[in-house]
């Protein structure tokens, strides 16, 4: 099939940027999303052109990296899904294709598509652990009974990949459903209760201080989040962080 | 608490509660509002009730413009935020894709409903406060009901009034059920929450909508 492809093209973050017209033949249906870049790419340094940044790693929907804006969709138009796993099959010949990097101050370009998300890695780091002493004899995880129900949705909060397609798609660029996963993945656990209200705390601040924006509960995030993060850990998180401040 | 009150989480649920609260009020005001289409009478003595008790007075209706003021203005602080947090836009944006308009649009429809209460405190708070206050009128517990067809009589302001509540219809579509999970309501009774903000929703704009009719097509002969 050919396409007509509309890319985001910028040198570096101190660098305006701009959407740049490419058309490529010859892309077939069973080829993924990435694989067709990866021609584009070769077709641009056979020519002598510098080729088009983007971020991809495992290439199996697993870690995140892949963060593109695809036709206005964060990670294009199938649902549950990261872009590496998004085939050309989706697509028809003749289409125009508009590729653009994550939108977000939080998340600030570094070249071309490729978008700094360190600002994740920050709010982690704020509270996004439990802090227990390690030894050669660690106790069996297993001596802590735990709900099953709640073993559950812990376990699904914490499939989170830290993608920031939520930011992607939310009209506020708000990073609330990656940051009540994180939240909720302990707050579930009995392992989480002893910093509780610290870790919802400090990780709220961290988030208003990268510049991310208020969430309007469109719903926005749970739809486009590959792993189907619940809206529901945005509401725990509520409640944490509600807790928390009264209690002081 | 010094964090609760910086912390975007906190902007939030000043939102969900001042709007809650202005939820109830509607209540309040969509049953006496009815009256004036069942029975005058009792319209004029709720009317008169609310105009001149001092509790009424001096105590809720600050509260009640308080309550206003603070959605409006939080409104727009966390939209002004909102759209810094995005400072380079989307060149293709299919926000239809997954999320409803009536979500991603409170601002629009919170803009209208704003401008109607400009109106509606013109049409009938600023009168009754230069009724009372200034003129110094005697009081006349039977006034209320021919005022107030009265001010329905031009198609404009019907049409206003009913265009308005339209929109603010679709702002209590998402505002209601959204305010519960801002305080951190999402369990088995967010579907039957989200179901009578359906409900609600449609009801007190359509019976608000329903009295300017009534009162447009039925003046008052002398």
């Amino acid at each position: 099939m050919k396409l007509f492809l509309k890319i985001w093209r910028q040198k570096d973050g101190n660098t305006k940027g701009k959407m740049v017209d490419y058309t490529l033949d010859g892309v077939e249906s069973d080829m993924s999303f990435l694989e067709m870049l990866d021609i584009l790419n070769e077709e641009l340094i056979a020519k002598g052109e510098v080729p088009i940044e983007f971020d991809h790693d495992c290439r199996e929907g697993i870690c995140g990296t892949c963060s593109l804006m695809i036709n206005g969709r964060p990670h294009g138009p199938d649902s549950r899904i990261t872009v590496c796993q998004l085939h050309m099959r989706s697509f028809n010949d003749g289409d125009t294709i508009v590729i653009e990097p994550w939108r977000a101050k939080a998340f600030p370009v570094i070249k071309d598509l490729v978008v700094d998300r360190s600002s994740f890695d920050r709010i982690q780091q704020a509270g996004g652990f439990i802090s227990v002493n390690t030894s050669g004899r660690p106790v069996d995880a297993n001596a802590i009974p735990i709900e099953k129900e709640m073993a559950d949705k812990s376990f699904n909060a914490a499939t989170c990949i830290g993608c920031g397609a939520c930011v992607a798609a939310c009209k506020n660029a708000s990073a609330m459903l990656f940051t009540s996963a994180k939240v909720s993945q302990f707050a579930l656990l009995p392992q989480g209760q002893v910093e509780a209200a610290d870790r919802v705390m400090n990780m709220v601040r961290q988030m208003d201080l990268e510049g991310f924006g208020n969430c309007t509960n469109t719903g926005a995030c749970e739809v486009e989040c590959p792993k189907g993060i619940s809206l529901e850990n945005i509401a725990r998180m509520n409640r944490e962080y509600l807790s928390a401040s009264i209690k002081g | 608490m010094s964090g609760l009150i910086k912390s975007s989480l906190a902007r939030k649920v000043v939102m969900a509660l001042s709007g809650l609260f202005l939820v109830i009020f509607l209540v309040l005001h969509v049953t006496i509002n009815l009256a004036s289409v069942i029975s005058p009478e009792f319209f004029n003595e709720a009317s008169h009730f609310m105009g001149y008790n001092p509790i009424v007075q001096f105590l809720m209706q600050p509260i009640l413009i308080a309550g206003v003021i603070v959605h409006f203005v939080m409104g727009f602080v966390l939209e002004f935020q909102n759209r810094a947090a995005r400072n380079v836009r989307y060149a293709k944006f299919n926000g239809g894709a997954n999320a409803p308009w009536v979500s991603r649009n409170m601002i629009y429809s919170g803009l209208v409903v704003l401008a109607f209460l400009g109106l509606h405190f013109y049409d009938f708070w600023i009168h009754e406060m230069a009724y009372k206050y200034v003129e110094a009128n005697p009081e006349d517990p039977t006034r209320y009901y021919a005022e107030t067809v009265e001010k329905f009589a031009p198609m404009w302001r019907t049409v206003l009034y009913v265009v308005s509540f339209v929109l603010l219809s679709l702002h209590l579509w998402h505002g209601f059920a959204s305010s519960f999970q801002t305080m951190g309501v999402n369990n088995k009774y967010t579907p039957a929450i989200k179901s009578f903000t359906k409900l609600f929703s449609v009801v007190v704009p359509l019976a608000f909508a329903f009295i300017a009719i009534y009162h447009h097509l039925n003046p008052i002969t002398h």
